[in-house]
This record gives C-alpha cells, sequence and structure tokens, in this order.
C-alpha cells in the first residue's frame, strides 16, 4: 500500500474536468515528480489533496487513513505541509515570525517555537533574512521561506507546488539542494514543477499529466523520452521524430 | 508583531512612568479632568478590545456596539427586572457580550473582510432597534436609570476603570506574544496560507473575538455604573460607539499594542475634552484629524511612528501612501 493513494479523483470546476480520474500513490521516502503543461490539473491536484478545493469523486488515504472529507488546517495536523505555487508570505510578519507560525504546529511555547524555527531558517539556508518582512522578500526567498515555514510543522509528506518556478539557474541549484536534503531527512516529498533540471534531477518516480488525465509514468529517463509526453510539451511533429 | 518589537526594546521605562502618573496624579485634579480621565481609560479599554479582533486577527467589525451595549444592559437589565445592584452588571454584562458573541462569531466568521464588516454593522442595527422597541423585556427608548453608587465622587471610578484599562492591554499583551498572537496576525496577512499551516482559523477568530467581546462588555458595564443611565440610542449607536472604535483605533494604530491607548486618549481629549471650549465642532475636529491621519499615516500614529520620526528629521514630507 502506498504512502499517499490517491485513488480516481475527479474535480470539475463548471464543465471544466481539472482533474479527470487520476490514481497515483507515492512510497514513503521517495521524491515524487509531477509534470504536465499549464492547465494540465497539477496544482489543482495539490489542492484536492489539501482540501483546498475538495475532489468533487474519489478519494485521498494517507497512511492508511482516508482524509478525502478532512479539512484543511486537518489535514495539515495529519503531517502534509504544502507550498504554494503563488506564495504566499504573510506579509507583514519577519520571516523568522512566518516561520514560527508555522514551528506553532507541533509546539506551544513560543520560544521553544522561536528555537523550532531558527533551526529551520539554518537548515533552509534563509538565516541571513530572518529579521526581514515577508513582503519585502525576493522571489526566491519568499519561496524558499514557503518551504521552512511548512517545514517547521514537522511534516511527514511536503506537497511543493513549483519551489523552483522564476527562478535562476543558482538558485534552482540552491532550492534543489534544499528538497534533497528534505528528502534524506526523511520527509516524502510531492513535487510540481516546470523547470525540467530541477524535477529530472530530484525526482526517484515522476508523471506526466495532461488535460486532467495521466500521459506517463515512470523514472525521469523514461519521462523525458516518452512520445506522449514530447507531444503534449513540443507537439505532433516531435512526438514522430522521437519515436522514429 | 515588528511594531511590538519596537516598542520591547525601550523596556519597561516609558510603562512605568506612564504608571506611575496615572495612578498618583488623578486625586488631585478637578473633577471634569477626572471625569474625561475615566471615559479616556474605557475607549481604551473598548479601542484595545476592537484591536484584538479588527487590528491584530483583522476581522473588521462595525458592530462592537452590540458588545459595548450588552455589556451595559447586563447590569440594567438586573436592575430592571429584580432591582439587584447594577455593580452585579459588572460580571453579568461582560458575560452577556460573550454568550451573544461566541453565535454571532459562528454565524459571520463564514464572511471575509467586507462581507464580514456589513453584517456586524446590521446586526448592530438590529440590536439598537430590539432594544429600542421591545418594551416589556428590555426596557425600550426609555432605558434604565439608576443611581451612582458614590454620588458625585469620580475617584473610584477612575480607578476600576484603570483597572480595566490596563488589564485589557495585559491580557492583549500576553495573548500576542504567544502562539495565540502568531495565530492572530497569520490569519489577518493570509487566511489560506493560516489554513495550510494547519491553523483552523475560525476556531481562532473565536479566540480573538471572546476577549475583544469580554472587555468591550466591561466597557458597557463600567458606562452603566459611572453615568447610571443607560437607553439603547446611546449604548447601541453606530456612529457614537462602533465607527468611533474603529476610528480611535485607526488614529492610533491598527494591530500595535500602544496604538488604541494612543488613539483612546486623543478621541477622547479631542472629543470630549476642548467641546467645554469649542462646541459640538470638536466633534468634527476629531473627524478631520482622523480623515488627515489616515490619508497621511494610513498604519496611524504608532503604526506609521518611523514614518513621523523620517520625517521630523528631513524637514519634508513624509513618504505617503505605504502599503
Amino acid at each position: 500500500m502506498a504512502y499517499l493513494e490517491i485513488n480516481h479523483v475527479v474535480r470539475k470546476f463548471g464543465g471544466l474536468v481539472a482533474v479527470n480520474d487520476i490514481t497515483v500513490g507515492t512510497e514513503q521516502g521517495e521524491i515524487f515528480g509531477l509534470i504536465g503543461p499549464n492547465g494540465s490539473g497539477k496544482t489543482t491536484l495539490f489542492n484536492a489533496i489539501n482540501h483546498y478545493y475538495p475532489a468533487n469523486s474519489g478519494e485521498i488515504i494517507f497512511k492508511g487513513k482516508p482524509i478525502t472529507k478532512k479539512s484543511t488546517h486537518e489535514i495539515c495536523k495529519l503531517g502534509i505541509g504544502r507550498t504554494f505555487q503563488v506564495v504566499k508570505p504573510l506579509r507583514r510578519m519577519t520571516v523568522l515570525e512566518n516561520v514560527m507560525t508555522g514551528a506553532f504546529l507541533r509546539i506551544n511555547d513560543a520560544r521553544k517555537a522561536r528555537d523550532k524555527a531558527l533551526e529551520v531558517l539554518d537548515f533552509c539556508e534563509l538565516m541571513y533574512r530572518k529579521d526581514m518582512l515577508g513582503k519585502d522578500l525576493p522571489i526566491a526567498d519568499k519561496k524558499r521561506m514557503e518551504i521552512a515555514r511548512s517545514l517547521a510543522g514537522e511534516p511527514e509528506l511536503m506537497l511543493l507546488d513549483e519551489a523552483a518556478a522564476g527562478l535562476n539557474p543558482k538558485e534552482i541549484d540552491a532550492v534543489m539542494a534544499i528538497v534533497k536534503k528534505i528528502r534524506d531527512s526523511g520527509i516524502t516529498c510531492f513535487v510540481v514543477e516546470h523547470v525540467m533540471k530541477f524535477i529530472m534531477g530530484i525526482s526517484d518516480r515522476m508523471m506526466c499529466i495532461n488535460f486532467g488525465s495521466e500521459i506517463a509514468r515512470g523514472t525521469p529517463k523514461e519521462i523525458a523520452s516518452h512520445p506522449e509526453v514530447i507531444k503534449a510539451y513540443l507537439g505532433e511533429e516531435y512526438a514522430k521524430g522521437a519515436a522514429g | 508583531m515588528a511594531e511590538i518589537k519596537i516598542m520591547a526594546k525601550k523596556s519597561w521605562f516609558l510603562p512605568a512612568i506612564l504608571g506611575i502618573v496615572v495612578v498618583a496624579i488623578p486625586p488631585f485634579l478637578g473633577g471634569y479632568i477626572q471625569h474625561l480621565l475615566i471615559l479616556m481609560m474605557m475607549w481604551i479599554t473598548m479601542a484595545t478590545a476592537w484591536n484584538l479582533l479588527g487590528g491584530y486577527t483583522g476581522c473588521v467589525s462595525f458592530g462592537h456596539c452590540v458588545f459595548f451595549g450588552l455589556g451595559a444592559y447586563g447590569g440594567g437589565l438586573l436592575l430592571l427586572h429584580w432591582g439587584i445592584s447594577p455593580w452585579w452588571g459588572m460580571i453579568a454584562g461582560p458575560i452577556l457580550a460573550v454568550i451573544i458573541g461566541i453565535p454571532i462569531g459562528l454565524i459571520c466568521f463564514r464572511l471575509r473582510g467586507p462581507y464580514f464588516a456589513l453584517a456586524l454593522l446590521a446586526l448592530g442595527e438590529a440590536f439598537r432597534i430590539v432594544f429600542t422597541n421591545w418594551v416589556s423585556v428590555l426596557g425600550g427608548a426609555c432605558g434604565v436609570v439608576s443611581s451612582r453608587t458614590w454620588g458625585v465622587e469620580k475617584l473610584p471610578y477612575y480607578y476600576i476603570a484603570l483597572a480595566i484599562a490596563a488589564l485589557s492591554v495585559y491580557v492583549v499583551y500576553r495573548l500576542m506574544h504567544s502562539k495565540y498572537g502568531y495565530y492572530f496576525v497569520s490569519i489577518r496577512e493570509d487566511q489560506d496560507a493560516a489554513e495550510a499551516l494547519g491553523i483552523p482559523t475560525t476556531r481562532y477568530k473565536m479566540y480573538a473575538l471572546i476577549p475583544s467581546a469580554f472587555f468591550t462588555g466591561l466597557a458597557g458595564a463600567v458606562w452603566m455604573n459611572y453615568i447610571a443611565y443607560i437607553d439603547p440610542e446611546v449604548v447601541f449607536n453606530l456612529s457614537g460607539i462602533s465607527i468611533m472604535m474603529i476610528l480611535a483605533v485607526m488614529v492610533g494604530g491598527a494591530g500595535t499594542l500602544w496604538g488604541p491607548i494612543l488613539g483612546g486618549a486623543i478621541f477622547v481629549l479631542l472629543n470630549e475634552g476642548i467641546r467645554a471650549a469649542v462646541g459640538p465642532i470638536s466633534y468634527l475636529i476629531f473627524m478631520v484629524i482622523a480623515c488627515l491621519l489616515i490619508m497621511f499615516l494610513p498604519d496611524g500614529i504608532i503604526g506609521d511612528w518611523a514614518k513621523i520620526k523620517r520625517a521630523f528629521r528631513r524637514k519634508k514630507p513624509a513618504y505617503v501612501g505605504g502599503e
């Protein structure tokens, strides 16, 4: 049985089927990559997992327990942390306060939460920004702060939604190193990403979706050469070339 | 929350001086000044209470007169029906405000932003109308008349109001330096992010509402005992209570500890303090000052303190507009 099981999940927005019958599972301790062209339903799948936009049908099971009906904050408390594609910093709180807010999920005492937050900031190499306000951070650090904030709540599974989008190559390398470090510390990572260098480099297994449906699954290498994937990203012509 | 830290750096020097002044000086002041100080303490309590929900948690309430009125009527109804001393209202009033506040919160916290504000505005008006017209149970438009326990002596009322104001500030201070404070501010800054961080946002809004309703109700109970007369048109007044609480906080600085203290004091000084000298225009003066402050210092005097200092240092206008 998989660690996080997603069984036949469907999410519709009016007539648009954003996620169409996706079934996938992640194993404990791996980095699972999810790719797909713009609008293919990656973020919607994340939103279904943490009940931000609940699934219309299907079932989501985490560590053997169904979480489909649980609310967003309960799911977080169960150990599923997430970051947002469109970053949501707590704007008028400092970086340290942002991360402390995450740490309060498991720690009630303010001083201990502060220690935990400092530890996580150190882990994410964000210590030098700790007294800056959330709104004043550059985008790369906002994304890293989202990771730190979620990590402070000691999740067992992290949903990382485009942690590398919009970053320069050097910043991407840094985030890659952090995500690998997170995996090595025993936290399962479910990663949505557009930056191929990033996701191909870190994923243990991958899935590609398009128009809400799965089109390929396998190792990064298999995905990269899969004709359906190439068709989805580059068009029919290139897919033929790859197959032939 | 950054603001709290700025104030904290000055340690206990300023609060200690202020504490000595407000405790030691009033016995030597005239009756009218004492009257002003009592009102000031009442408004500081109310502004601090409003600030907890509106300033820190971001649920801007236009209906806090509900809690003020219920606080006042808690004692008033005991007197009206059973002839019990309105001093029991100091317990009954705030508890009544909390009991009524809980279902209000459970229903209205489903709404966000302007919708929440409008729902509470309507609720405040609804309470005013019900209390005006339900004569048999609530006394109707005539209100409730009691008598002052200590006659013309104002000092006991002052110390009670001072103790309540100090308690409200202390409670808010402690809350804001704990997990609750961080959760309140994170709900204000981004409710969706707060949910995703595992914060049950509706429950924490209730945790902000309950002390807020309690202290607003307590201020209402002080009013009942001090003024010794309440009627629905006064205690459930939209512009006189609900809006003034917001303006007092805005002037001082929403989401800061010292903002409501300063704002409440300035409000009473301008509204009541200069009324004797200039007449009803005092109201207008406060409004004009509030407008100017909101335009140029949108975070209030305390919230934009850095901006004010910068303006004076450079001898030219501060950066206007802000966030």
